[in-house]
C-alpha cells in the first residue's frame, strides 16, 4: 500500500514539495509499523528458523571444509549454485544476516514503546472500579448483618491485600450497583480497586532487553575472537601464543590480525590415555606447565593438568587439550656416516586402534647442490600400529594402547617435489611424484622398535621408538562471560512472565439502608476478578482470595467460615 | 569399571515390561472410550451457586480452568464400566512408569554412571518424562481419554528404543564424562518429554476443530475428545514448563560446549536444530498473543515445535555427523 502511495505521488506532475515530504514521511511510519508488529516479527521468526535450517543439513565450511569441497564436487552445478548462495556458510550469509538484523530492528521498535508504557504504567493507579462488578469473569457477593462501618471493613479487607497495587475510592452515586437506596438518599460506599502480577511485563522486558544485549555481546565477541590449533609433542615440547605462524591453523575474528596476541607458553611434559580392556578410551590426560604475565618474564612456570573438559584457563585465553596421537622416530644413517632422526606427528586413522599413518620426510645432508638433493631425498611412510597384529601380512592394531608397537613401511627415494611451490601434505607424499618416475620406493619393511632396515644405497632406516603428541586448542572470546549473563538475564526474566498472572480483584463495600424494623442494615460485600493474561488457574486463586476478603469483611481471622462459592473448584 | 552383566539385563527386562505395560493401559484407555459416553460439553457456563450460613447470604460465579478440573463421578460400586476402565489405564500407566523408571535406574547401576549416554538411553528417558508429565497434567484437567493418545507416540518411540536404537550398557568416552552431561542431558531430554504433551495435544485439537467445523471428519475420535479450549490450554500449560527448561538445557549445553569443545556455540547440527526448535516454541508463545494467530496456527507451531525437537533426536544423531553424534548406534 505504502509502495502505490510513493508511486502515485511520483507520477503527480506538479507535486507539492510538503505532499513528497509527507509521502516519505509515511513511507517510513508504515515500514516501521509494519516491521514492529508483532505479525511480521513472528513471520521473521520462522524465516530465521528456516534459514539456519540449511545450516544443519549441509556441510558447512566453518565446520568441515573438506567435506564442502566434497559436496560441491558430487554435486556439479547444483553445489556450484549453493556455493555461490552462501549455503555453505549459512551464519555468515547475506540473508541470514538480513533475517536477523530485520528480526533486531523489529525487536527494538517493539521494546521501545513497551518501555514507555511500562514506565507509564509503574506510575498510574489501578483503574476505577467498574459499576457492574457481576459482569465479571469472577464475581462473588456477600449480604450479612453487622452494624461496622463501611470505612472499617474496607480497612479490614485492604489488610489480607498486602502486596497488590491498591487505590481506594468513594462513591457517592450508587447508580448502577444492585443496592436498593430508594428513600433513604445516598449511603457510604467504599470501593477498593488492586492489581497484581506487575513483574509478568517486568519479567517480559528483561527477557527481551537480555536477548538484544546477548545478540550485540555475540557478535562483538565474533570481532574480537580467535582460535586456533596446533599439534605440540607430549616430550617437554613448548609452545608460545606470540604469532599466528606457531599454530598449524587459526581462524581470526574479523577485527584480529594477529599481531597481539595475549602472550603465554605451555610446555607439555607427557600424555596419558586410559583404555578399557575393549579399548574404548575412558580418561585422556596431560602434565603440562604453563607461563602468562609475570611468569613470562622470570620464566616461572606453574603446572597444570590438562585433561578432557577441564581446559587450562590463563592470560585471557582457553587451552584445550583435543586429541592425541603417535610421533614414531627414525633415525637415517645414510652411506657416509651421517645421522638424522626424524620425529613428526602421524594422524590416526582409526581412533578406536590408533592405527596410523603418516609420512616422515628427510633431506641428504650436506648437499646444497639442487640436482643431486631431489634424486637422494627420502621418505618413511606407512602405517603404525600402537598393537600390532597381522593379517594376510598386512599391519593393523588390535588397541589404542602402547602395547607392542610396530611400523609397515615404504620407504622411498627421490623428489619429493616439495620445491614445487605448492603446500604438501605432512601425512602423505605427493604422488604425481611417484607417477612420473622422479620417486621411486626403495624398501618395504615391518619394524618394532630398534630393527633397522637397509636401502639399496647403503643407507640405513632405524625404528628407534614411539612419542605421543596432543592436539591443543587456543581459543580467546572476551565477551563470552557477558553472553552467559545475558543468558541467564534471559531465562530468569522467561520465567517470571510465563509464571506470573496479570489480575485485578475489586471490592466494594456498602450497607443496606437501615428499615423501621432492624436497627442497622445489613453490610454488602461485592467482589469481582479479572485476569488480564491467560485466564488459566486464576479461577482456584480467586475463590481463596475472595473467601479471604469476605472473612476480614465480617470481621473474623481467614479460613474461619466454610468458603461459600460456587463453581467446582470448592 | 566393568559393566554389571545381572543388572544390565534386569534393566532390559523391565524395559520390555514397561513396555507391555503401556501398552495394556493404552487398550484400557481405548476401551474407556469405546464403552464411554461422548465427552460431556464441559460446563463453559459459569455456575453459580446460592449459600446460606448464618444469617449470610453468599452468591457467586467464576469460570476458569475448573471446567476441566477431574471429577469425581459416582462413589465405588456404582461407577459406570467406562468410569472404571479408565481409572485402571491410570493405574497401569503409573505401574508401567515405576517399571519404567526402575529399568532406567537398574541400567545406570549396572553402567556406574548417569543413564543418558546413548540413544537408546536417551529416548529411554524423554518418553519416561513424558508419561510422567502426562499423569501430572492428568491431576488438574479433565483429560483421562487422551492417554491413548499419548501411549501411542510414547510407545513407538520406546519400541524403536529397544530395537533398531538399542545399545549395549556400556561406559562412555572421556568426552562426556562430566557433570554437565548428568546436568545438560537430563534437562534437555526432560524438556523433551514434557514437551510431547503440548505436541500431542495440539495435534488433537486440529483434529476436534477440523471436526467442529464439518462433522463428518474424524467421526468417531472427534466427539470423544475434550473442547479445543481444553486441549489449548492443556498444550499451553504444558509449553510454558516445558519451554524454559528447554532454554536452560540449551544454556547448560553451552557452558559444556565451552569447556569441553572450546567454544559455547559453534553452529553444529546439533545445536543449529535446537536454536530452531527455540525459535518455534518463540513463535508459539508469540503466536497466542497475536490477533488472528490464535487457535489453529498456534497448534500447528506447536506441533511443529516438536516435530523439530523429534528431527533433532533422530535425524541429527543417526544421519549427520556432528560433535553430538553420540547415538552409539551404527
Amino acid at each position: 500500500m505504502t509502495a502505490t502511495e510513493a508511486m502515485v505521488t511520483e507520477q503527480e506532475p506538479p507535486p507539492p514539495p510538503q505532499s513528497g515530504v509527507r509521502a516519505v514521511l509515511a513511507f517510513l511510519r508504515n515500514t516501521w509499523r509494519g516491521l514492529t508488529a508483532m505479525r511480521t516479527a513472528l513471520v521473521l521468526l520462522f524465516l530465521l528458523a528456516l534459514a539456519a535450517l540449511p545450516g544443519a543439513l549441509l556441510p558447512q565450511i566453518a565446520l568441515n571444509e573438506p567435506k564442502v569441497a566434497q559436496y560441491i564436487t558430487d554435486h556439479g552445478w547444483w553445489g556450484r549454485l549453493l556455493n555461490k548462495l552462501q549455503f555453505f556458510s549459512v551464519y555468515g550469509s547475506v540473508w541470514f544476516s538480513a533475517i536477523y538484523v530485520l528480526l533486531f530492528v523489529s525487536l527494538v521498535g517493539c521494546l521501545l514503546p513497551r518501555t514507555v508504557e511500562y514506565a507509564r504504567q509503574s506510575f498510574v493507579q489501578p483503574v476505577i472500579t467498574p459499576r457492574n462488578l457481576s459482569r465479571l469473569p469472577h464475581h462473588l457477593r456477600a449480604e450479612f448483618d453487622s452494624t461496622a462501618d463501611v470505612d472499617d471493613v474496607a480497612v479490614d479487607v485492604r489488610k489480607q491485600l498486602r502486596g497488590w497495587r491498591l487505590r481506594q475510592d468513594v462513591e457517592d452515586s450508587l447508580a448502577g450497583s444492585s443496592i436498593n437506596t430508594a428513600g433513604q438518599g445516598a449511603t457510604r460506599v467504599v470501593s477498593l480497586s488492586t492489581e497484581r502480577g506487575f513483574l509478568r511485563e517486568t519479567g517480559n522486558l528483561v527477557f527481551h532487553f537480555a536477548l538484544l544485549g546477548l545478540i550485540v555481546a555475540f557478535a562483538v565477541g565474533k570481532m574480537f575472537m580467535y582460535s586456533g590449533q596446533v599439534i605440540v609433542l607430549a616430550n617437554g615440547s613448548e609452545f608460545c601464543n606470540s604469532g599466528v605462524l606457531n599454530y598449524d591453523s587459526f581462524t581470526p575474528g574479523l577485527r584480529v590480525d594477529g599481531t597481539r596476541l595475549d602472550p603465554f607458553c605451555v610446555k607439555i611434559n607427557d600424555f596419558q590415555a586410559g583404555y578399557l580392556t575393549n579399548g574404548q578410551p575412558d580418561y585422556y590426560n596431560s602434565n603440562i606447565q604453563y607461563q602468562s604475565g609475570e611468569d613470562l618474564v622470570t620464566n616461572t612456570w606453574q603446572p597444570y593438568d590438562l585433561r578432557e573438559n577441564a581446559p587450562l584457563r590463563t592470560a585471557g585465553d582457553r587451552v584445550y587439550l583435543l586429541g592425541h596421537g603417535y610421533a614414531p622416530q627414525f633415525t637415517v644413517t645414510f652411506p657416509d656416516g651421517q645421522v638424522r632422526t626424524g620425529l613428526i606427528q602421524w594422524k590416526p586413522d582409526d581412533t578406536s586402534t590408533m592405527l596410523s599413518e603418516g609420512a616422515t620426510k628427510f633431506d641428504p645432508p650436506d648437499v646444497t647442490n639442487t640436482s643431486v638433493l631431489v634424486t637422494k631425498q627420502i621418505a618413511i611412510t606407512g602405517l603404525f600400529a600402537p598393537s600390532a597384529a597381522y593379517q594376510d601380512g598386512l599391519l593393523t592394531s588390535t588397541y589404542p594402547g602402547l602395547r607392542n608397537p610396530a611400523v609397515s613401511l615404504d620407504i622411498y627415494q627421490g623428489d619429493l617435489g616439495e620445491d614445487a611451490g605448492t603446500g604438501q601434505s605432512i601425512f602423505t607424499i605427493d604422488q604425481s611424484m611417484l607417477a612420473n618416475g622422479r620417486l621411486k620406493q626403495v624398501d618395504k619393511a615391518n619394524l618394532t622398535p630398534g630393527q633397522t632396515t637397509k636401502l639399496p644405497d647403503g643407507t640405513t632406516v632405524k625404528f628407534d621408538n614411539v612419542q605421543q603428541w596432543v592436539s591443543l586448542q587456543v581459543s580467546h572470546d572476551p565477551t563470552q562471560v557477558y553472553v552467559l549473563v545475558f543468558a541467564l538475564f534471559m531465562l530468569g526474566g522467561l520465567i517470571v512472565s510465563l509464571t506470573v498472572k496479570r489480575r485485578r480483584v475489586w471490592v466494594r463495600v456498602s450497607r443496606t439502608p437501615a428499615d423501621d424494623d432492624d436497627q442497622g442494615g445489613r453490610t454488602v460485600v461485592e467482589i469481582g476478578g479479572l485476569a488480564r493474561t491467560d485466564q488459566a488457574g486464576y479461577g482456584e486463586e480467586f475463590t481463596r482470595l475472595s473467601a479471604r476478603l469476605l472473612d476480614a469483611a465480617r470481621g473474623r481471622s481467614p479460613g474461619q467460615a466454610a468458603t461459600p462459592t460456587g463453581g467446582k473448584d470448592s | 569399571m566393568p559393566v554389571n552383566e545381572m543388572l544390565a539385563q534386569n534393566s532390559q527386562h523391565a524395559y520390555v515390561a514397561a513396555v507391555t505395560i503401556y501398552v495394556l493401559s493404552m487398550f484400557f484407555y481405548l476401551a474407556e472410550a469405546a464403552f464411554g459416553r461422548k465427552a460431556e460439553k464441559t460446563a463453559a457456563e459459569p455456575a453459580k451457586a446460592l449459600v446460606t450460613s448464618g444469617g449470610a447470604t453468599v452468591t457467586g460465579t467464576t469460570v476458569g480452568p475448573d471446567p476441566d478440573a477431574p471429577v469425581n463421578t459416582g462413589t465405588r460400586g456404582n461407577r459406570p464400566l467406562a468410569e472404571r476402565l479408565g481409572r485402571m489405564a491410570v493405574a497401569l500407566t503409573v505401574l508401567g512408569a515405576a517399571v519404567h523408571l526402575l529399568s532406567i535406574v537398574l541400567r545406570g547401576l549396572a553402567v556406574h554412571r548417569w543413564p543418558l549416554g546413548n540413544m537408546y538411553e536417551f529416548m529411554s528417558f524423554v518418553c519416561l518424562v513424558a508419561v510422567i508429565a502426562w499423569l501430572i497434567m492428568l491431576q488438574r484437567f479433565q483429560i483421562r481419554r487422551l492417554g491413548a493418545f499419548v501411549l501411542i507416540p510414547v510407545f513407538i518411540l520406546m519400541f524403536l528404543g529397544g530395537t533398531v536404537l538399542y545399545t549395549q550398557a556400556e561406559p562412555v568416552q572421556p568426552a562426556l564424562q562430566s557433570y554437565w552431561l548428568v546436568i545438560h542431558v537430563t534437562v534437555v531430554s526432560t524438556a523433551c518429554g514434557v514437551l510431547l504433551v503440548p505436541g500431542v495435544a495440539s495435534v488433537l485439537y486440529l483434529i476436534k476443530g477440523a471436526h467442529e467445523r464439518n462433522s463428518a471428519m474424524f467421526m468417531r475420535l472427534g466427539p470423544k475428545l475434550p473442547t479445543q479450549a481444553t486441549l489449548d490450554r492443556l498444550a499451553y500449560r504444558t509449553t510454558i514448563f516445558g519451554f524454559p527448561l528447554f532454554t536452560f538445557g540449551v544454556i547448560c549445553g553451552a557452558i559444556w560446549a565451552e569447556s569441553a569443545w572450546g567454544r559455547f556455540w559453534g553452529w553444529d547440527p546439533k545445536e543449529t536444530t535446537a536454536f530452531i526448535a527455540w525459535v518455534v516454541y518463540a513463535a508459539y508463545l508469540h503466536s497466542r498473543a497475536t490477533a488472528g494467530w490464535r487457535g489453529n496456527r498456534a497448534a500447528i507451531i506447536n506441533v511443529l515445535g516438536f516435530a523439530v525437537m523429534i528431527f533433532n533426536l533422530f535425524f541429527i544423531n543417526l544421519v549427520t555427523t556432528g560433535l553430538h553424534s553420540y547415538a552409539g548406534v551404527g
